[in-house]
């Protein structure tokens, strides 16, 4: 069983550091996580860390089991009554199976965009506040100025300012894929997931949404599953290569794309498999 | 010759030849199916409709047969309202209403074309539509008050004379009927109320000095209501009395003469005299009164508003309680329940409670609805009203309760289609966006599956309104005296009896006096039948429609 190997020690030395960073910097850190639904394992003996306000991406041939570890740290595959797991996944210390901790808070703190946008029936206004309102929140003021600044931040605000109280279903895909971004963003979470947010979209909502990536690592912590290499390479500043729900590589960008240890990743990189 | 088709075809596939076919095959079976629904429809629209339009009115001489219903009379005018040709030696027999019951005792009569002297439209002929007895046919002679002959029917003002005196009654009736059933029934209320106190405070062992102060002051009250009623009593006499002060005397083509109290008409025209238009204002006369106001006569005369009032309060009470309930049972199914043996068997059940016919729901409504919780309810709250029953006997709130039992299949299988075809996309987002599995329901899922369960709250609408049977075992009745929904408190009456289209189409034609003379109202009823659940169906298809648009799914 290959596991975090071929690690850059400099940037092993520069992670433990971050660690020792005072209360309050988050990070995530899976532990020999394993995964199945019903009897098939998808995921094997998992163990990697992701640091705070970076952006990490996870390739790997269709299948190898990049989604499922991507739901697993919103525990959003317990939906299926056949998922099963081993191990542990924390973030910031703290377990997200700990009994204490509530799924629905868990899901507060970890926001998700997936690859399908999938606005609410609903208007542009009513997506965004989303959580805020199935939290409880019914504050006009506060609700209008978050929605602002969620859309904002997801670039979509100059676009729908004067149409908030459209349907969503009006909007272009790109766009969708935006508010989907905003709809995320509006509770404040601490982490970000992302699985495939481009691969409906054509190449110039794709560099909308990288820019985004790039302006929202500032103050959240990004894990974007991704097909495509180049978006890899762009947008990730480490990168996880999995193959048949192993972890085979795991290490800065750079080092993946310019210098793999192993052949596999090699291979994927290259385009030479998967 | 198919032969040769095929050869035409036989560069082409086979498959081709036979899809033809089959399209052939469908299209005629549909054209089939649309075919005799255009008819039936046609059928009972053109029926229906023809009712309301006045006809001329033909009087016709013929030799005296003194053995047949019409004795020794050799004039009589009527509406033709048939005429066959009878095959063998091709004689054209006529069907002739008469009208006039008072004095001829039948509605129609028959004649051979060839029997008849002598057949003329007069034009001072006049038809009379009464409260008693149905129409009248006949010359009219003179108004005459208490005092003697007011105008005579030569006056070129009569007729305008004998509208104002009508109306001027009918609007006395309207004060006389809501003297009588408001006033007077309230004053029967306030009694028995006064009753049903006594009777508690005579059923306790002891009497306080309080409670005998309190008998005593019943007594008193009674006194006073019952004084009350006198009063209006005798007002509401005087005004009967005015109804009956003018008369209009005619004579029939027969040559009786007749005095009819102003108050006994309903409405009058000139049948032969009035053209188009006039013609058209006594059709929409009719229409009004045939929506508008109550039965008379058992039925078969007026109007049927308290039957589509019933029809439209059930349908819509029976609406009420069986989404919410049909949706609560598909949330349960769709979203909670663990598929196993158990929601197997359930779905099972759902599916062939819809085969059940319906009479059988009508007998377990009556014994578990009515006997057992209705009578259960006026054992604990009206235990002073028995032996009458409140809830222990059919009313509009056991029907509808068992319609919704009928119906509840068709809106489970039809919100579960609904909810299944919502995208889990859709489910993952809201709960990954933190709500909880209710609030994803709730929120999300319910309103974009709202389509869908309108669907299904349509197609128990269609099944529930047109529905019979089961009613005529839970509280459906020939002739309601009140409306299951008035201005007295609690407006709402769930107890109440209540009229129904359906009913009143199968007591018409099957349970009437005189049913031949009731056909017509036969066909104005179930047209009307049609048009309300039409009307109820549409209006739900409007609603999803604008909900469809709005939760549309973006075409990607
Ligand atoms: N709900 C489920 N029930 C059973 N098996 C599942 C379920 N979801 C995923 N799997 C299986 O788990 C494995 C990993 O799936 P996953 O969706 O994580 O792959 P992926 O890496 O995201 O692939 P892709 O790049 O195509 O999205 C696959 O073999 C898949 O068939
Ligand atoms: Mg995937």
């Amino acid at each position: 069983m290959e596991k975090a190997v071929n690690m850059d020690p400099e940037w092993e030395n520069r992670a433990a550091s971050r660690r020792q960073d005072p209360p309050g910097r988050s990070y995530i850190s899976v532990k020999d996580y394993s995964f199945w639904f019903g009897h098939t394992q998808v995921l094997q003996d998992l163990n990697l860390d992701m640091q705070k306000g970076s952006v990490t991406a996870f390739i790997g041939p269709s299948g190898c089991g990049k989604s499922t570890l991507l739901r697993s740290f919103n525990r959003l595959n317990e939906l299926d009554p056949q998922a099963r797991h081993r191990g542990d996944i924390t973030i910031e210390d703290l377990s997200i199976y700990d009994p204490a901790v509530e799924v629905i808070s868990l899901r507060k703190r970890v926001g998700m965009v997936f690859q399908k946008s999938n606005p609410f029936p609903k208007s542009i206004y009513e997506n965004v506040v989303y959580s805020l309102r199935v939290a409880g929140k019914n504050n006009k003021s506060i609700l209008d100025e978050v929605a602002e600044n969620s859309l904002r931040s997801a670039a979509l605000w100059d676009e729908v300012k004067d149409r908030l109280g459209e349907s969503a279903y009006s909007l272009s895909v790109g766009q969708m894929q935006r508010l989907c971004i905003a709809r995320a963003i509006a509770n404040e979470p601490e982490v970000i997931l992302m699985d495939e947010p481009c691969s409906a979209l054509d190449p110039i909502a794709t560099a909308k949404i990288e820019e985004l990536i790039h302006d929202l690592k500032i103050k959240y912590t990004i894990i974007i599953v991704t097909h495509n290499m180049q978006q890899a390479a762009r947008v990730s500043d480490s990168t996880a290569f999995f193959y048949t729900g192993n972890l085979i590589e795991y290490n800065k960008t750079q080092e993946i794309f310019l210098n793999p240890q192993n052949d596999k990743t090699e291979a994927y990189v290259s385009g030479r498999s998967g | 010759m198919v032969a040769k088709g095929m050869k035409a075809y036989k560069g082409k596939s086979q498959v081709g030849l036979k899809g033809e076919i089959a399209v052939w095959f469908s299209s005629l079976g549909l054209s089939l199916g649309l075919l005799m629904i255009v008819a039936l429809l046609g059928v009972i629209a053109y029926n229906g409709l023809s009712v309301f339009w006045p006809k001329r009115v033909v009087q016709v001489e013929f030799d005296p047969q003194p053995a047949s219903d019409l004795g020794s009379r050799s004039v009589v005018a009527g509406i033709i309202t048939s005429q066959k040709t009878k095959s063998p030696d091709s004689v054209e027999e006529w069907r002739l209403f008469v009208g006039n019951k008072d004095q001829y005792g039948i509605s129609f009569t028959y004649f051979d074309r060839g029997s008849l002297l002598n057949v003329t439209q007069p034009e001072g002929l006049l038809v009379l539509e009464r409260t008693a007895y149905g129409k009248a046919i006949g010359y009219p002679e003179h108004i005459s008050g208490p005092t003697g002959k007011i105008i005579s029917a030569e006056h070129p003002n009569f007729a305008q004379r004998l509208g104002s005196l009508v109306k001027e009654c009918q609007d006395r009736g309207k004060e006389i009927r809501k003297l009588e059933t408001r006033e007077i029934g309230a004053i029967h209320e306030a009694l028995e109320n006064l009753r049903l106190h006594q009777l508690r405070l005579e059923r306790q062992s002891e009497l306080s000095s309080e409670d005998r102060e309190a008998l005593e002051r019943i007594d008193e009250e009674r006194a006073r209501y019952e004084s009350l009623f006198t009063t209006l009593a005798t007002r509401a006499r005087l005004l009967r009395d005015l109804q009956i002060s003018h008369k209009l005397h005619y004579r029939l083509a027969s040559g009786e003469e007749i005095d009819l109290p102003i108050g006994e008409i309903h409405q009058f025209f000139y049948p032969n005299q009035i053209g188009f238009s006039g013609r058209a204002a006594v059709f929409w006369n009719h229409i009004k009164e045939f929506l508008l106001s109550e039965p008379r006569e058992a039925n078969t005369e007026g109007g049927v508003f308290p039957a589509i009032f019933g029809t439209f309060v059930m349908t819509l009470f029976m609406c009420v309680i069986v989404t919410p309930f049909g949706v609560l049972a598909a949330i349960y199914l769709c979203e909670y329940a663990k598929d196993g043996v158990f929601v197997r068997l359930v779905r099972i059940a759902i599916n062939n409670l819809a085969g059940v016919p319906s009479i059988v729901f009508g007998v377990f409504g009556l014994g578990f609805f009515v006997y057992w919780v209705g009578g259960t309810l006026d054992q604990l709250f009206f235990s002073l009203r028995l032996p009458t029953p409140t809830f222990g006997t059919g009313g509009i709130l056991w029907a509808s309760l068992t319609l919704a039992l009928m119906t509840v299949p068709v809106v489970i299988v039809a919100t579960e289609e609904a909810l299944t075809a919502v995208s889990p996309g859709l489910r993952e987002s809201s709960m990954a966006c933190g709500a909880s599995r209710w609030q994803t329901i709730q929120r999300i899922v319910l309103p974009a599956s709202a389509p869908g369960v309108l669907t299904g709250m349509i197609l128990a609408m269609a099944r529930g309104a047109g529905e019979v049977a089961p009613l005529m075992l839970l509280g459906v009745v020939k002739i309601a005296p009140s409306l299951p929904l008035d201005d007295q408190f609690p407006f709402l009456h769930l107890d109440r009896k209540f009229m129904h289209l359906g009913f009143h189409i199968y007591d018409l034609g099957f349970q009437s006096p005189d049913s031949e003379a009731a056909l017509p109202m036969v066909f104005a009823t179930t047209l009307l039948l049609i048009v309300l659940v039409v009307v109820l169906n549409l209006a739900a298809i409007l609603i999803r429609n604008r909900l469809r648009r709005k939760y549309q799914m973006a075409g990607f």
